[in-house]
């Protein structure tokens, strides 16, 4: 691992301070920045702990106004949280799929969302070529193997898969992420946070240099509790997601008055079906219009040789995610 | 109690360094391209903390990129908790910190200093009486070479007190992050299953 300077913020304005000299990483869990620093794939000059602001930023509310989870809960406690499990239980489930129990009992909802691609031609700095890791200097994936790889979003320079999954139960339900900066403090949707790789695959957020998520909000959204996050893997647990769907219904009888979708596994960024989302908007969900949506949502759909296989376990995934909350009691 | 290592003075030190420096060698021969001019070392500025692990206070004086399971392992010679792929993907060298399952690997000492770390060692008590989540990794021979137990059973413990040991299914999901490549897996949940009701009203925290 490379030097850096350690420092340690008890408070958003000191840690906005600490990190605005220089090439920096706020560390919270720590569970992708220790790992990639090891990997010699980050190389921050300072680090920025802070942990201590979890008692402040640590918090998971609920009222009239929706939910807000602090962006440094813990992945464990929100996923265990007896209230999320019951009013947006595609949340817990995104959260409790994921990762190993000391995995997430480390990480924090703000560091999950940001967690880098699992793509090895990025993760092995023994590839020369890798345009996220170094710009301009190509895509080894490309002409590798790319099972894992994403079919949705790409572009000609990146088609490394966005890992997470928490991302996709607040795309889902219209997330939005509040951010401290040196600009002062600002609210994005979360669907905002994330950028297609383009031609610039390295910047993979809109966050400002030195800017730091303090939390995310869920608007209010009854039929949440009909929601599940559904996530298919090579093996039951522990593993990232080959295709995964975050769905949320809200059905009138048999039909569908609103369906939010999001997949993961399989695009390059946490992805909003939207065109899904409006085939089913007033149709009744049975097998046929389950199908449609699928098929709209992997309309675009470009594969690479070994991940020929994953728009179809894509729709597979998501027909079954369907069914699954049209099966909730709301 | 002599035979135990003095911290800071650990025998053990030398030979760990010199073996991973043997080992590193041909791997770097064949490492391609990325090479960088960067000059991977260089002096940084040394942290003192103080680590409190099983119920004592340890200062320290460490290079602010030491992990925590480097600090026990080399600093405190507490090699209970194993350096299995030290990459956050195996789990042999899990430890409690304030009183919930972590990986060492994947946390420096640094951002440790303050909690309370709890390792295998910390586990008995004073006249060598086990902890009943050892006693049942015994009972049910929830092992066989034994290199992944400590972490399993620190990770057990975790388990337990997360409430996730409710039933079998449950404790494979919640123990899914230790790997036992001699696949103990059935003994490990048999073990968690018998320690469970003895554990109750107990919490490992402080060691």
């Amino acid at each position: 691992m490379r030097p850096f300077t350690y420092d340690r913020a008890d408070a958003v304005p000191a840690a906005l301070r600490a990190a605005g000299s220089g090439a920096s990483s706020y560390l919270a869990g720590g569970t992708t920045l220790l790992d990639l620093m090891k990997l010699d794939v980050m190389r921050p000059e300072r680090v920025v702990d802070i942990t201590p602001l979890a008692s402040r930023l640590g918090g998971i509310e609920a009222g009239p106004q929706g939910l807000r989870l602090g962006a440094l809960a813990h992945m464990s406690a929100v996923a265990d949280d007896a209230m999320v499990r019951r009013d947006y239980p595609v949340i817990a489930e995104s959260l409790a799929l994921a990762a190993s129990g000391q995995l997430r009992n480390m990480a924090t909802l703000g560091g999950n969302v940001l967690q880098r691609t699992r793509c090895n031609y990025f993760r092995d700095v023994s590839y020369a070529a890798c345009n996220k890791r170094r710009p301009g200097s190509g895509c080894s994936a490309l002409d590798g193997v790319t099972r894992l790889h994403a079919v949705l979003g790409t572009s000609e320079h990146c088609i490394a898969s966005y890992p997470g999954d928490f991302a996709q139960a607040l795309l889902a339900l219209d997330g939005t992420v509040e951010l401290e900066g040196p600009q002062g403090p600002r609210r994005i949707p979360f669907a905002e946070l994330h950028r297609l790789p383009g031609d610039t695959p390295h910047l993979e957020t809109t966050l400002a240099p030195g800017e730091l998520i303090t939390g995310f909000g869920v608007p209010p959204l009854p039929w949440a509790r009909r929601s599940v996050y559904l996530k298919v893997r090579d093996r039951e647990s522990y593993a990232f997601a080959v295709a995964s769907a975050a769905v949320a219904l809200d059905l009138d009888g048999g039909r569908v008055r609103e369906a939010r979708i999001a997949l993961g596994g399989v695009a390059t960024r946490p992805w909003r079906a939207r065109e899904a989302e409006a085939v089913l908007a007033g149709q009744v969900l049975d097998e046929a219009a389950a199908q449609r949506a699928a098929e709209a949502a992997f309309r675009d759909a470009r594969t690479h040789g070994d991940n020929d296989f994953k728009p179809e376990l894509g729709r597979r995934t998501l027909v079954r995610a369907l069914f699954q909350a049209q099966r909730l009691g709301a | 109690m002599t035979t135990q290592p003095t911290p800071g003075v650990v025998g053990r030190r030398s030979l760990l360094g010199s073996g991973a420096v043997s080992a590193a060698a041909p791997l770097l021969a064949v490492a391609p391209a990325a090479a960088q001019p960067t000059p991977i070392l260089k002096e940084t500025a040394v942290l003192d903390l103080v680590l409190r692990v099983n119920g004592q206070e340890h200062r320290l004086a460490l290079d602010p990129r030491v992990t925590l399971l480097d600090a026990l392992r080399e600093e405190l010679g507490l090699t209970g908790a194993k350096k299995g792929c030290d990459q956050g993907q195996c789990g042999a060298c899990t430890v409690l910190l304030d009183g919930r399952r972590v990986l060492s690997c994947l946390t420096l000492a640094a951002r440790a200093a303050g909690g309370a770390v709890t390792t295998i060692e910390g586990l008995a008590t004073e006249d060598g009486g086990l902890h009943p989540m050892q006693q049942a990794f015994l009972d049910h021979d929830a092992f066989q070479c034994g290199y992944c137990t400590p972490g399993q059973i620190m990770s057990a413990i975790g388990c337990v007190q997360e409430g996730h040991a409710g039933t079998p299914d449950e404790i494979r999901e919640a123990m899914s992050g230790n790997l036992c490549r001699c696949a103990a897996y059935p003994n490990i949940v048999a073990a968690i299953e018998q320690a469970k009701p003895q554990m109750a009203g107990r919490r490992t925290e402080r060691g």
